[in-house]
């Protein structure tokens, strides 16, 4: 460690040590608001309660919240809000919830022990500082005739003062340099303990997460049953009758009007073709062909091939992931891609995938003008839900003017089968 | 002519056999899988093979890389693939030795009997039959490359049948015009797309393509 490393370094500490200092007057600030929720609670008797106790709750909340952000910013670890949220916003109901939530007693136990925690922790090392730099200054204090000033025991007429003092001081400053980071870790570890949702808070909010990704997740698969049975009766299934209908005239006409019954049959070949087209359109729909064939890597290729825009794709992926995820992930990139085509502006577009840490992660970006958000039934939202059925997660960054790059997550593992494309080519 | 036939619908192959034998072509084997596919390929060398891309025993794109296996082995192998569907990537696969004598059909095109026997004498005889689907989304998707806007809809209409594997005769037929005037819309194509001329059917194909492509 350099001189310079080192003035840097012990900079750091005392502000540490400075800003540690600066909250415990918040620490201690935060016991008032203990009576201040209690007292509402027997005041919602008279209906006064009400308003006070939302007003109470939501500034204790705040306030934790801003513990809850320094102490995530110390240990580098997010810690969650673990509220329950209303079902509803009338305000006996929240009421309600707030009453019956874990977590606001947890925030008022919270608020002795954190103003107890911060007072120490805030002054341990300020002291050790303090102390530290006054063993040096101690042989000036007695040598100027304040003899009878004590500095830790030791006194102007102990033997070897003059050097003891300093020495101590040193022990001091390297006793407030190990200190000064652990004093806040440690107020951190305290807020994270107390805070932070409880496992059971976290298994409630999950099991409420699954429910509704899962009602979403069969409300999708009606739907899409719905469309491909509708699809099927319009279009397929009513051409294949019509063919019939036309080959059985055909039949009829043959010996009488050869001429008419060529007709018939070129009529009934086309529609054959056409119902073919529209099975073909209807399979795509419901499982590309490409990706049974190719798995992502060559059906996203084969994506970006028709795509109008020029698609850069880049994919490295060791094996395939499980059908239902590999589709999932098609359909979102396909998704992604046509609102590219539609909405940006765009001239060029990109994608890459990769598979890290247990995740397929998958991001979409294009040079358009940007501004793309998920609105409610909007198509971006619907990819949210499609991710949401593997516990997925779409995020989407697309300031005004752009560009617009969206990332998506998806809890997975690979086959160790590699599929290769036949020529290399690709 | 003889022929190898590469499908494992049974329906669709007995279909077939009877269409190829009423247009006098000899079906010298009929297989439903991919290695036996490739074995027939390359035993008996024939002067065209039609081939379906997905087959036993994985179901996914067997028949295609059989196909493109076999014309490793065999260099120029003629091969017609026919498809339930229709992907560039898999076109692009098949053009990519570049040693033309290769088509690449919707099953669909089999109902225009005569138009698909057409195609199969045009990739035994080493040249292209390109689906007019996989053409139309090259076109549709090379429309943003600045030399193709300056077409003309007539030369694009001759450079979307040309692609297709079609001769300028044939284009002539289609279009209504003289094979003089097609000559000369193809040299303009040419011109406006600079690429160099050149008198043979099937390097143009490959050269359109490739440009399409942006290989």
């Amino acid at each position: 460690m350099t001189d310079h490393d080192l003035v840097r370094e012990a900079r750091t500490r005392l502000t540490q040590a400075a800003l540690g200092l600066a909250r415990t007057p918040l620490c201690v600030a935060g016991l008032l608001l203990v009576p201040l929720q209690l007292n509402a609670y027997p005041l919602i008797l008279v209906t006064i309660g009400v308003p006070f106790l939302l007003l109470f709750t939501a500034l204790a909340r705040r306030y934790t919240g801003f513990f809850r952000w320094w102490a995530s910013r110390v240990l580098g670890v997010e810690i969650p809000a673990p509220y329950r949220l209303p079902e509803n916003r009338g305000p006996m109901t929240r009421v309600r919830t707030i009453a019956t939530d874990p977590a606001t007693w947890r925030d008022m136990a919270f608020l002795p022990v954190n103003a107890f925690v911060g007072i120490f922790c805030g002054m341990m090392p300020v002291a050790f500082w303090v102390n530290g730099v006054l063993g040096f200054v101690m042989p000036l204090i007695w040598l100027d005739n304040g003899r009878s000033v004590e500095y830790v025991m030791v006194r102007y007429d102990t033997p070897g003062n003059f050097v003891l003092a300093p020495l101590l001081g040193i022990a001091f400053l390297v006793l407030a340099w190990w200190a000064t980071p652990r004093a806040a870790r440690l107020h951190a570890t305290v807020v994270k303990w107390l805070l932070a949702p409880s496992t059971k808070a976290t298994l409630t909010n999950r099991v409420r997460v699954l429910a509704d990704s899962r009602a979403d997740t069969v409300d999708a698969q009606a739907a899409e049953l719905r469309r491909i049975e509708r699809d099927l009766h319009d279009g397929a299934q009513a051409r294949l009758v019509a063919l019939g209908m036309n080959l059985g005239m055909a039949e009829e006409l043959m010996a009488r009007d050869p001429r008419a019954a060529q007709e018939l049959l070129a009529e009934a070949r086309q529609s054959s073709t056409q119902a073919l087209a529209e099975l073909r359109d209807l399979v795509r729909g419901i499982h590309p062909p490409v990706l049974a064939d190719r798995g992502l890597d060559g059906a996203l290729r084969a994506l970006a091939l028709a795509h109008p825009l020029p698609v850069e794709v880049d994919i490295e992926l060791t094996g395939r992931p499980e059908a239902p995820v590999e589709s999932a992930a098609y359909f979102a990139v396909a998704e992604t891609l046509t609102n590219v085509a539609k909405h940006s502006g765009a001239t060029g577009a990109w994608v890459r995938v990769r598979h890290e840490d247990g995740r397929l992660s998958l991001m979409i970006g294009d040079d358009g003008h940007g501004g793309a958000v998920a609105t409610e039934n909007g198509g971006l939202r619907g990819i949210e839900r499609r991710l949401a059925a593997f516990d997925g997660t779409l995020g989407i960054a697309s300031p005004v003017g752009g560009p617009t790059i969206v990332t998506m997550e998806l809890p997975c593992a690979l086959s160790s089968v590699k599929t290769s494309s036949s020529s290399g080519t690709a | 002519m003889r022929v190898v036939l590469g499908e494992d619908l049974v329906l669709l192959r007995d279909g077939l056999i009877r269409l190829l034998q009423a247009y006098d072509f000899d079906v010298v084997e009929a297989v439903d899988s991919g290695p036996a596919l490739l074995k027939a390929l390359v035993d008996h060398r024939p002067d065209v093979a039609v081939v379906d891309v997905r087959l036993p025993p994985t179901f996914t794109d067997e028949g295609l890389r059989a196909a493109i296996e076999a014309r490793k082995r065999v260099p120029g192998l003629p091969i017609l693939v026919l498809s339930q569907y229709v992907e560039q990537l898999y076109a692009r696969e098949l053009l990519s030795d570049r040693g033309g004598a290769v088509g690449y059909l919707l099953k669909d095109r089999v109902s225009d009997v005569r138009q698909f026997v057409d195609a199969i004498r045009r990739v035994a005889a080493g040249g292209t039959a390109m689906d007019p689907e996989v053409i139309t989304q090259l076109l549709a998707r090379g429309a943003r490359d600045q030399p193709l806007a300056t077409l003309t809809p007539r030369e694009r209409e001759v450079l979307s049948l040309m692609a297709e594997g079609r001769s300028n005769g044939a284009i002539a037929g289609r279009l209504f015009v003289t094979e003089k005037a097609v000559g000369k819309h193809i040299a303009n194509i040419f011109g406006k797309l600079d690429l160099p001329l050149s008198g043979d059917d099937n390097r143009r194909v490959l050269a359109v393509l490739a440009y399409l492509d942006g290989v």
